[in-house]
């Protein structure tokens, strides 16, 4: 088992006349679903409830519950941000039954120990199965390989160095190469550091004016390019991290059209916002990589549309409240996002008609455990109950006391949102409801 | 004892207007600008008296908060202060808590507990005189906040130009050199452009932001293009800016041989300004920093009027500058 959380008995339970809506299994019906036992039982009108609870979903839509493959659980190191209890709750109040821990932890995850001892916690306190990636590098120096072998045997989900590039081309085709024996995919986080130096924000017009050090978007494009061409000349598979640039998207897409097999996430953030928020000076929209310009944001929107990027991902990225409390240049880079992804991409990209629920969906759910070769949630008959049950028409307003999560540093605080996960049921418990 | 009565909120007493503070130049309309020109030049008068001490600020308190070094800025603000009457008080990063570790939020609400009427910041980041406002009562001044504003530098060199040449609106300024790192050439193209002239910035490459025409103005490589400008604006090296190895310019050498502003390359009749401290040989000649046309130090007489006319407007008179917008909740 390669996903960990803690153990506890399935659920029973009957949700009637909600929208159940799974594009992928072409469902979209008002139709009741039960669940025995963890295992979705039957689907139809007027289903026998067999004693279970009933869960009234008139005027919602139960969907199946999606799956996160980018989040920094803080642990080991930095449990004042973020432990698995926390950040796996906050993953369960954003509807997620599944989410995918990166290794830039104090010690990062590098060594079978390390990954050992995090799936060992994550089955003692985590509300909703995560999957662990183990490093690329060692101490993620960039320098020689992880056993990649041994990790995997020991349940390593994947290997990214994310949080740094990989610098040295040779050391990105030697992971390419040899994660080939272990079937477990490659990450990258795509930034040339060399071009990316002393950058807080994209390089433009508002950099220009607000004398913030530029970050360029080739120092993340040129990466994507010399990574598809790796993954392209050793014909191996790659999942490229929070997308941001245009002429990234663009890459992506001709590589992709050229027979590569590749995938890719974009955040919210980016899909949402553009450097424009930057002059509010508000470390809560400061990120890696930085905010793009409008054009940017459309091509990523573009590609969340077609498909070319088949995954939404938060990057959620705790930190201490101090840590934000600081001039924006000061700040560290990162937001989080667990528990508003739905609620912002479904305010401001599905109600203004930008994007279909349907295909918002399949992103946030699908997409993300194809990526990482998981099995996808799904409403069908015999498989396991991985549900969320959404009301599109509730709206609410983001405050630091209504996170889960252990750190409060997001984006839409104070921001009304409409759209809200009601349920969450993972691996066939319910692990949230409000 | 008076019995405590409830009172209707019309019968009290109105609520203070929203505090002011000069953060950019961005804030200032031309009218306020006008109006802070226009005090400075009556404190200038006042300055020709013996006695040059005006009661105006007596009892205020204003605070200088320098995180970066600092000779002119500080010491024309704490003159100003004193010239009106007010207490002054500075603090500089080095000997301060901040050496300790103290974070600037801790130091702000500490300064803060003094109550002090104005607090003068200077930062080595964007953002700072922001953090400050929300977290004290006083009204802030961004002496210089990173690479970002210097808006009491704009008003003094708008000053130092409508009073050598009468009049900026349709001027043309030439500034020249590291507009990259400059918080005096982004102030200074927001406060020129307001105010109606035309501005051109001259320099190498990678030191002119990519995106920085946006904000109004045009851009070029070539050093003869000073020859049309009114007044020429020269910018410091900024060498304390400049990481090792980013290679912005090759050299110095190649930097002053391509871009210093020499007697060759200026027409008669021309100003050469210049915001100090000066790398003399490297982006101005000496012989340009000492000439008659220079008005470097009409400058620095300028900040010292244009300092008081800041303090005694924030202080006293309608609004500096609106409210700045307060995003973020630091409580």
């Amino acid at each position: 088992m390669i996903l960990a959380s803690k153990p506890g008995r399935p659920d029973s339970l009957v949700v009637t006349g909600a929208r159940v809506l799974d594009p992928v299994e072409g469902v979209d019906a008002q139709v009741d679903v039960r669940v025995d036992d963890g295992v979705i039982a039957a689907i139809g009108t007027s289903l026998a409830r067999n004693g279970h609870r009933v869960v009234d979903g008139a005027g919602l839509t139960l969907a199946p519950a999606f799956a996160d493959p980018h989040v920094h659980l803080r642990t080991p190191g930095r449990e004042d941000e973020e432990t698995i209890a926390t950040g796996t709750a906050a993953a369960a109040a954003g509807g997620y039954c599944a989410i995918v821990a990166m290794p830039n932890t104090e010690p990062v995850v590098d060594s079978a120990a390390v990954l050992g001892s995090l799936l060992e916690q994550a089955k003692a306190e985590a509300e909703v199965p995560v999957g662990f990636l183990a490093s690329i590098s060692k101490r993620q120096e960039g320098a020689e390989l992880t056993e990649m072998g041994e990790l995997a045997d020991h349940g390593a989900l994947g290997f990214t160095d994310d949080g740094r590039p990989v610098v040295a081309p040779a050391l990105m085709w030697r992971a390419l190469q040899y994660a080939s024996i272990t079937d477990r995919p490659i990450a990258v986080h795509c930034e040339d550091p060399t071009l990316s130096r002393g950058g807080h924000m994209h390089e433009g017009v508002v950099s220009a004016e607000l004398g913030i050090g530029g970050w360029p978007s080739i120092a993340e494009s040129l990466m994507v390019e010399r990574d598809l061409a790796l993954a392209a000349y050793e014909e191996q598979p790659l999942h490229l991290m929070h997308l941001s640039a245009r002429e990234s998207v663009e890459a992506l897409a001709r590589a992709q059209a050229a027979g590569v097999r590749a995938t890719a996430e974009a955040t919210p953030h980016h899909l949402v916002l553009t450097d424009d928020a930057v002059r509010s000076l508000d470390p809560n929209v400061k990120m890696n990589p930085p905010l793009g310009t409008e054009h940017d944001r459309q091509a990523l929107l573009e590609g969340v549309r077609s498909g070319t990027i088949s995954c939404i991902a938060t990057d959620h990225a705790p930190h201490a409240r101090h840590e934000k409390e600081v001039p924006f240049e000061e700040a560290p880079f990162g937001v989080t996002g667990l528990e508003t992804a739905f609620a912002a991409l479904h305010t401001h990209l599905v109600e203004p008609g930008l994007l279909p629920l349907e295909t918002l969906l399949e992103r946030m759910s699908t997409g993300p455990a194809r990526a990482y070769g998981l099995e996808r949630p799904r409403i069908a008959v015999g498989a396991p109950a991985n549900l969320v049950l959404l009301d599109p028409n509730a709206s609410w307003q983001v405050t630091e006391k209504g996170f889960r999560s252990r750190s409060a540093n997001s984006w839409l605080l104070g921001k009304t949102l409409k759209g809200r996960v009601r349920l969450t049921v993972a691996t066939g418990r319910v692990v949230y409801e409000s | 004892m008076a019995d405590i009565r409830v009172m209707r909120e019309d019968l009290l007493p109105p609520k203070e207007p929203p505090r002011r503070h000069l953060i950019s130049v961005a804030d200032l309309t031309r009218h306020d600008v006008e109006r802070l020109l226009g005090t400075a030049r009556s404190f200038e008068r006042s300055l020709e008296r013996e006695v040059k001490k005006l009661p105006t600020l007596r009892g205020r308190t204003v605070v200088n908060l320098f995180y970066e070094n600092s000779t002119r800025t500080s010491s024309s603000f704490e003159l100003a202060a004193k010239r009106l009457s007010a207490d002054t008080m500075s603090i500089k990063s080095s000997g301060s808590s901040a050496e300790k570790g103290e974070s600037l939020k801790d130091t702000a609400l500490t300064l803060g507990a003094y109550d002090p009427d104005v607090i003068v910041i200077r930062h080595p980041h964007i953002g700072a005189p922001q953090l400050v406002a929300r977290l004290t009562g006083a009204h802030i001044v961004n002496a210089g906040d990173g690479k970002h504003q210097h808006p009491t530098q704009a008003l003094l060199d708008l000053y130092t130009i409508q009073e050598a040449l009468g009049r900026i609106d349709g001027l043309h300024v030439a500034i020249v050199g590291d507009v990259l790192h400059s918080r005096v050439a982004r102030s200074d193209i927001q406060a020129l452009t307001l105010m109606g002239a035309r501005v051109t910035l001259v320099g190498p490459p990678a030191l002119i932001p990519r995106g920085i025409e946006a904000m109004g103005c045009e851009r070029t490589t070539d050093i003869d293009a000073i020859g049309a400008a009114d007044v020429v604006y020269v910018l410091r090296m900024q060498r304390e800016r400049m990481e090792a190895g980013a290679n912005y310019v090759p050299s110095l050498r190649e930097y002053a041989a391509r871009w210093c502003v020499t007697p060759e390359r200026l027409r008669p009749g021309q100003k050469v300004m210049h915001p100090g401290p000066m790398n003399r040989g490297v982006e101005i000649d000496p012989r340009v920093a000492d000439a008659q046309e220079a008005l470097i130090e009409t400058q620095v007489r300028s900040g010292l009027v244009v300092r008081m006319a800041v303090l005694y407007d924030l202080l006293t008179r309608g609004p500096v500058a609106v409210e700045t917008a307060v995003p973020l909740e630091v409580a």
